[in-house]
């Protein structure tokens, strides 16, 4: 099993990790039973994600998919984040192995479970734009 | 950038002692044994010394008791579906094992199920190491073979193999032990441990991929795995790997001479780097501390996972394994690291540093250099160690 340069320089230099005190959207997916945990904060101005962190616990894979998943919504709309799916996150990082596609599938749970917060958190129901968060399928 | 190779227990760079002698046999002696040319004479000539050779360093009473494979897997899948099969007449249709065994066993284990075996799986407990008194409590009328590894690959605890193999003798059943880790680091005796059935393999010890042996002692019924020509006396088929051979007897001549010395130094070195990477909080070693093999080191680092840890390390010129290379597609945590009971989100943050005789006492400073510093980084942006932490700080605040 061999990660792309991109994946190994996601992985080696990751962008974006950390916290935001008092985010707007903290959303939080995957358990440590299964080995991938990626907690995502978000701060939303005017409908923009103006600045996006992650925490995860997990392997190179689980680590270089958050890292370009939140480049890839920095300062875009909610409706265009909602809109990124794990495999625009692979193809971004020149492919991933297969038995590690279910860490960019994690990586778009983590974005839209960081939305519904948001949208929890605004008094707003999240499900009927968000939709349901499934869980991920190689934990069950 | 320093480079360190601490995957012995994955596979070995081959002695240079052991290739010089190999190299012969490809390009000079390289006739089928099988011929009767002096081309081929003397690649049998080669085959026969490296067979007594190997016979005595093993303790076995007659050469014609080894039988060459090409490695440890076979050498496993042969001992267990040969004697299972070959018994199955005679209505045993029972085989105890253990939980932490290598998948060479534990899957052909599983095969034979499948055909209507029944197996016991033995415990290995926190230490991993797997009692005695379990093995004869699992022995039943209809045992046809106890088979427990003489060490593990992953933990490097060295089982009480001479006591099983008294109980196996005491209770009339055969024994097969997985030696491939232990080969080169423990002295083995096959007769004296009671041993009916040993696999081994060349490339653990310095020697080449793709040859190993197993050990059947004289009188056992096994049946063929590979059937075709008259090789290993109408046992194995296939034309002898005579390169490989004579690699796999110089390399346990080799490691046998060196045993003492070596085991002293690394031992020295295991320990210190043990007792440096304990001091990591939160850190555990896996497996018994003093039974285990000289060259092997298994931590668990809670909050972070192995694959991350090692990729990290490996940045760092740092070459190491979260457990076996053999399951490093896998998702699922460790079942060696199961078996002794850490629960999944530890197990996952798992380290093996396996070492041999070319890792240096500066090789162990630099480890301890560089895995605390990486730890801290990895949990720095773990959730699970934040849900730890606050989970610790809460017990202090109600204590």
């Amino acid at each position: 099993m061999a990660y792309s340069e991109k994946v190994m320089d996601h992985f080696a230099n990751p962008r974006n990790v950390g916290e935001i005190e008092n985010a707007d959207g903290i959303g939080e997916v995957g358990n440590s039973k299964c080995g991938d945990i990626m907690k995502m904060y978000i701060t939303v101005e005017n409908n923009i994600i103006v600045d996006v962190k992650f925490k995860t616990f997990g392997c190179g894979a689980a680590i270089a998919t958050s890292s370009m998943a939140t480049e890839m919504i920095k300062g875009k709309s909610i409706d265009d984040a909602l809109k990124l799916t794990n495999k625009a996150v692979m193809e971004a990082l020149d492919g991933l192995p297969p038995v590690k596609v279910h860490c960019s599938v994690l990586a778009e749970q983590a974005i839209k479970a960081a939305i519904s917060d948001y949208y929890t958190k605004q008094g707003i129901d999240p499900e009927p734009i968000v939709g349901n968060i499934p869980e991920c399928d190689h934990c069950h | 950038m320093r480079n360190i190779y601490a995957d012995n227990s994955a596979t070995t760079k081959i002695a240079p002692e052991v290739l010089e002698k190999m190299l012969p046999y490809f390009t000079e002696v390289y006739g089928n044994p099988s011929s009767l040319y002096s081309v081929g004479g003397k690649a049998k000539e080669a085959l026969e010394t490296a067979r007594e050779n190997i016979a005595r360093n093993l303790g076995a009473k007659s050469a014609s008791e080894i039988y060459f494979t090409s490695g440890g897997s076979e050498s496993d899948n042969w001992a267990v579906k040969g004697v299972a099969h070959a018994l199955k007449a005679s209505g045993k249709k029972h085989i105890v094992t253990s939980k932490f065994e290598h998948h060479a066993i534990l899957h052909t284990c599983a095969a034979l199920e499948k055909e209507g075996f029944e197996v016991t799986y033995l415990d290995v407990y926190e230490d991993g190491l797997v009692r005695v008194q379990d093995v004869e409590n699992a022995i039943r009328e209809d045992t046809a073979l106890v088979t427990i590894m003489y060490a593990n690959n992953e933990i490097g605890t060295i089982q009480p193999i001479s006591e099983i193999g008294a109980v196996c003798k005491k209770k009339g059943v055969l024994f097969h032990t997985d030696a491939v880790q232990a080969a080169g680091y423990v002295r083995i005796n096959v007769v004296e441990e009671n041993i009916d059935l040993l696999s081994m393999t060349a490339h653990k010890i310095h020697g080449p991929k793709g040859c190993g042996l197993l050990y059947v002692r004289r009188g056992v019924k096994i049946q063929n795995l590979i059937d075709g020509g008259a090789q290993e006396r109408n046992r194995r088929a296939g034309t002898e790997n005579v390169a490989g051979v004579v690699g796999l007897d110089v390399a346990l001549q080799l490691a046998i001479d060196t045993m003492e010395q070596r085991n002293e130094k690394l031992t020295k070195m295991r320990d210190r780097l043990i007792d440096g990477l304990l001091k990591i909080e939160r850190s555990r070693i896996n497996g018994d501390r003093v039974r285990r093999l000289p060259c092997n080191v298994n931590m668990c680092f809670e909050g972070i996972e192995g694959e991350s840890l090692l990729l990290r390390l490996d940045l760092k010129g740092v070459q190491a394994s979260s457990g076996s290379a053999c399951t490093s597609g896998s998702l699922d945590p460790s079942h060696v690291l199961l078996s002794i009971g850490l629960p999944h989100e530890i197990a996952h943050g798992s380290m093996r540093l396996s070492f041999s005789d070319e890792n240096t006492e500066e090789d162990i400073d630099y480890i301890l250099e560089i895995v605390p510093d990486i730890v801290s980084y990895l949990r720095s942006m773990s959730p699970l160690w934040e849900a730890i932490k606050k989970k610790e700080a809460q017990e202090q605040a109600n204590a």
